[in-house]
């Protein structure tokens, strides 16, 4: 497992030590994998900044009990994920949610076929529609494919690492994260690809000279 | 190793990850080389995946920064930071 890193070791150290205020500087590079490991498991924007708040309380007042093996990234989300998914039970979505994802076995994993592909620019994100899109994509996955997903192709942990938050062998990760990424892809292919206008005008020029 | 279409799918997402043999990279390749279906669905999967990991997708709520700094600064005047209790560990 990666190691922490020894500056935040240091500033944990500092803070325990009574530095309190360093607390601010030690999550801020985290702010946002926090909410997204809320959000993976509670879709819901609104509580998933209400977990990620007291997830970060949560780590505060546990800081103590950090041990140095993990990193603290690491220790972070799988606070945030117990948080989360304990909301969640509370909440009585979970038998719901549990259905959806034996519904998504039986699932055909056959790819959206494209005889070619051209490539969107992450410019194109800069259109807030695009990016909704992908994000409704995202949520209507599977909440396990979800979960391991967004912490693969948003947070960019590693398949070994993923695989010990959530306490699962490394191929069920792969499978998930593969039927995910296939999921996505049958989704937002067709919708992607007529998601570049300028390609819709050369059409019509191409059109207008026929 | 010679692999039809179908059989290239279930590898496209370990391809991308580079998390497959040298013998299977072998396989795919050679047939990504004259399937051009094959080699566009594999383009657009990782076009998605590039444009998700994107900042302007899951944008985080407007405040959200400022909100929870704020919850942070009320908790560190109120507590020192602590051992988590064991229900909090593995609730």
């Amino acid at each position: 497992m990666a190691q922490s890193i020894p500056e935040e070791l240091e500033c944990i150290q500092r803070i325990l030590a009574g530095e309190r205020d360093l607390f601010h500087d030690l999550i801020r590079p985290y702010e946002r994998t926090v909410y997204l490991t809320a959000v993976s498991v509670l879709r819901d924007p609104a509580e998933a900044e209400d977990a990620a708040q007291e997830a970060t309380l949560k780590a505060y007042r546990g800081l103590a009990s950090f041990r140095g093996d993990a990193k603290f990234s690491t220790w972070l989300v799988t606070i945030t994920l117990n948080e989360a998914r304990s909301r969640l039970r509370k909440s009585g979505r979970v038998r719901l949610e549990s259905l959806d994802t034996t519904e998504a076995q039986q699932d055909d994993y056959t790819p959206f076929l494209v005889a070619d592909w051209r490539e969107i620019p992450s410019e194109t994100l800069e259109r807030e529609e695009l990016a909704q899109k992908i994000e409704q994509a995202v949520e209507s996955l599977p909440p396990s494919y979800r979960e391991v997903f967004l912490l693969r192709d948003k947070e960019e942990m590693s398949i070994e690492e993923i695989a010990q938050q959530l306490g699962v062998k490394g191929n069920l990760v792969k499978v998930r994260l593969f039927r995910a990424r296939m999921l996505l892809q049958k989704r937002l292919a067709p919708y992607l690809q007529h998601a570049l206008p300028q390609r819709r005008r050369w059409f019509s020029w191409l059109g207008g000279r026929a | 190793m010679k692999l039809d279409c179908k059989h290239v799918w279930p590898y496209i997402s370990d391809y991308i990850d580079d998390s497959v043999t040298p013998e299977e990279r072998l396989a795919i390749e050679r047939h990504l080389e004259h399937c051009e279906i094959c080699s566009a669905i594999l383009d657009s999967v990782h076009n998605i995946l590039v444009l998700t990991a994107d900042d302007r997708v899951f944008r985080l709520p407007l405040g959200f920064s400022e909100r929870l700094h704020a919850r942070v600064s009320e908790e560190l005047v109120k507590v020192a930071p602590g051992v988590l209790a064991e229900e909090e560990r593995y609730e």
